[in-house]
């Protein structure tokens, strides 16, 4: 075992991964010599040189269009966004060539690709550098999204994204980067469709995802001192979600709270109540509660930021409220 | 794997024939620009003049003088301005360019009748273009381009049975009638379609001559696009990323001169298409010449190999129906227009000059031809539109690829015939 950063485990990930397989390669800016704006590819670049490692201009259009290409001859490339919201100039590459090229050539196309970087509120960015796209993307058929939260999970779930031969998108978070953890020295994969029981418990289920997850932790301690018993699960996929383990969760404890970063209207939430209505109604006692971030762009003053995102003393009021009360309280 | 005409501009296009007889028809003042009635009299006295002459043998050559070039950043002394065809190399050209036709033809039928629904965006009078890029490349070599796709499909390898009934959205069609007309393809012999969304197939394009340089291949790619999509931004981004990195690449502009119903003149402030790659070489051709298509390509994608980098190719071409089947074409474009293009500068026309002139054909011989070609064409209808319709759940096939847990499930129900909603996958 040894202690980890997120943003390392993210380039160990990808160097192991371009060792291993000649056709991985690494597109976008700053990358290479710059060393990542995050350092996830810090070094690659003299280990592997400039075409596997490639600067690009600021085009994230024809980059991500140039990486498609790239993947329907054969290679495995891995795209960062810089900032994942960036990549909102490429949507027409992601949705129409990325999602569809398979389903249009009636099976013709494998289109392994990895579109990889940070998204998220952070600290005073700004709304245009603070967007989540997630929900954004999770309707577009032909593509496997994930949102990886600690560095064990970072690694695993990389390593899998750049060995799936379907393109991935795959969400990391600006403050997550500096995360530390044990992590094993061997190697390890962590499937791509699978939520992960960051708690056993048996009295609510929370689903949450990325930075939410650290929340909900930290709503835990008084949560458990108050004598209650929450199981949390990190959704991990978010497409398709993990419909399975939230079914045997909430089998249990027939109540559910969402916990989300991404907006309320037509958010992640939204989808997954629909899902547990179709497959759960009879399972639950109380309606299904989801806690998001505001429907507005992300303000720049440090309190109203704060205002914006869900913090641990809501997740902490609303779990009483649910196991409480036949009265829900909703933000 | 070579196409076939890849092996015949290898082998013959570029050495003396044994007899050869410098006859020059395009030099001849005034030939190429017959009005259709002198091309047809011309035919008629070249019939009676030799009613029972032996046909030329195939494998014998003639040099042509090309239509010139214009170059942009390259040297046009660098550009051949005659070059060399056998009896064989033209009538191959011709059966694939009226082969052509006569599948773009008969789909605006199939569309007519009903067959064919959505969009179907046809290629009459482009077919040079298609035929010689094959001509001078290989299938080692990537070729894509927008939504006008039918004929690479069949320049790329595959058969009229499989385009016309992917075109009915039939099970056998190239994309098992999930794809439709704007998405074909033939991966195995390197075409990537097939796109639909205007100036997105420049990056993937991109991507193409990125696998060549990345895989230390001499091969190039050809990335074709519209003069609508010229004006695309994308265009310019991988542009700038290909002359950067020097990647094996022809962006391809075909001109024919109207962007769905807007004319150049009228989108772009510089109709100069060749010249836009700006600081990228530029080559300009006649795209309604088969040969000059054929040589300009070459000598571009010698250029494209050498590591030179991207090339800005534009073929000046004419389509003859509209953008699509529910464009007429004649809002915004005359009539006349129209016909003195069909009159003077028919691809298939020219070649079957050539044929005829150079005595490997008789109009009677050309006509035995093209009736047993249009015979193949009609049997490739009979086939589209009897074939069967895909099964309902290929409804959920091919959204994703296995991966190393097994088949992704995708979710979806059937309603069934009592209207219950059946299980979601």
């Amino acid at each position: 075992m040894s202690k980890v950063f997120m943003f390392d485990a993210l380039r160990a990930a990808t160097d192991e991964e371009m060792e291993r397989d000649l056709t991985v390669c690494v597109i976008g800016e700053d990358v290479g010599h710059y060393g990542g704006s995050y350092k996830v590819t810090k070094d690659l670049h003299s280990k592997y040189g400039d075409l596997r490692v490639l600067d690009t201009p600021i085009a994230e259009n024809s980059f991500t269009g140039m990486a498609i290409g790239g993947a329907i001859t054969g290679l495995r490339p891995i795209v960062e966004g810089m900032n994942m919201s960036f990549l909102l100039l490429a949507f027409n590459q992601i949705s129409n060539n990325a999602g569809m090229l398979r389903y249009t050539s009636g099976g013709n196309f494998t289109l392994p690709l990895v579109i990889r970087g940070p998204g998220g509120v952070g600290r005073q960015l700004g709304a245009e550098h603070s967007q989540r796209l997630e929900a954004y993307f999770q309707a577009i058929p032909g593509l496997k999204i994930v949102a990886c939260s600690t560095p064990y999970n970072a690694k695993g779930l990389l390593k899998s994204a750049i060995r799936d031969n379907n393109p991935v998108v795959f969400f990391e978070h600006v403050l997550l980067y500096n995360l530390q953890e044990e992590i094993p020295q061997e190697e390890y994969l962590i499937p791509l469709d699978k939520a992960e029981i960051v708690r056993k418990g048996e009295d609510i289920t929370i689903l949450t995802y990325s930075r939410m997850r650290h929340h909900v932790i930290q709503a835990l301690p008084v949560l458990l001192n108050d004598g209650y018993n929450p199981e949390v699960l990190d959704l991990i996929s978010l497409k398709p979600l993990d419909i399975e383990s939230i079914s045997i969760s909430v089998k249990k404890t027939h109540r559910v709270l969402i916990v989300e970063e991404c907006m309320k209207t037509a958010g992640i939430g939204a989808e997954l109540i629909a899902q547990i209505n179709e497959h759960l109604f009879d399972e639950l006692d109380a309606p299904v509660v989801r806690l998001s971030s505001q429907d507005i762009p992300t303000p720049y003053n440090g309190s109203l930021e704060q205002a914006t995102v869900i913090q641990p003393h809501q997740i902490i009021d609303a779990v009483k409220n649910l196991i409480n009360s036949s009265n829900i309280v909703t933000t | 794997m070579l196409s076939a005409f890849a092996r015949h501009a290898a082998t013959g296009a570029r050495q003396a024939a044994a007899t050869p007889r410098a006859m020059s028809v395009a030099g001849t003042p005034g030939l190429m620009s017959v009005t259709g009635m002198r091309f047809k009299s011309r035919m008629a006295a070249a019939e009676e003049a030799k009613p029972d002459t032996p046909l030329r043998p195939l494998e014998e050559t003639e040099t042509y003088d090309l239509p010139a070039f214009k170059t942009h950043r390259m040297d046009l002394g660098g550009l051949p301005t005659s070059t060399t065809a056998s009896g064989a190399q033209l009538q191959e050209y011709f059966e694939s360019m009226y082969r052509m036709r006569r599948m773009e033809t008969k789909a605006d039928e199939l569309y007519m009748t009903g067959h064919v629904r959505g969009f179907c965006h046809l290629y009459n009078g482009q077919e040079a273009v298609a035929v010689g890029v094959e001509a001078a490349v290989s299938y080692e070599d990537y070729l894509i381009t927008a939504y006008r796709n039918h004929c690479q499909q069949l320049a790329r390898g595959d058969t009229v049975e499989a385009v016309l009934s992917e075109l009915t959205g039939r099970v056998t069609g190239c994309s098992g009638g999930k794809g439709g007309s704007m998405h074909l393809y033939k991966p195995e012999n390197r075409y990537f379609g097939g796109n639909g969304i205007v100036g997105a197939q420049g990056p993937l394009g991109t991507g193409l001559a990125f696998a060549a340089k990345y895989q230390g291949t001499k091969n190039v790619a050809i990335s074709m696009f519209g003069d609508g999509a010229a004006n695309q931004g994308q265009i310019f981004e991988a542009l700038n990323m290909a002359q950067l990195w020097r990647l094996p690449i022809m962006f391809m502009c075909e001109n024919n001169r109207y962007g769905m119903g807007t004319s150049t003149a009228r989108a772009a402030a510089s109709g100069d298409f060749y010249t836009r790659g700006d600081y990228a070489a530029g080559l300009y051709i006649d795209g309604m010449n088969v040969l000059a298509v054929r040589e300009g390509i070459a000598y571009a994608a010698e250029r494209c190999r050498s590591g030179e980098g991207p090339v800005y190719v534009e073929v000046d071409t004419y389509r003859y129906k509209g953008h699509s089947i529910s464009d007429q074409g004649t809002g915004y474009r005359t009539t006349d227009e129209v016909q003195s293009m069909k009159a003077s500068r028919d691809p298939i026309d020219q070649v079957k000059t050539m044929l005829v002139d150079g005595g490997w054909a008789t109009l009677q011989s050309l006509k035995g031809v093209e009736r047993s070609l249009r015979k193949e064409v009609d049997a490739a209808v009979k086939f589209a539109t009897e074939a069967p319709q895909p099964p309902p759940e290929h409804l959920w096939k091919d959204v994703l690829s296995p991966s190393a847990s097994g088949e992704s499930v995708v979710r979806g129900t059937l309603v069934t015939k009592g209207g219950k909603v059946g299980t979601p996958l």
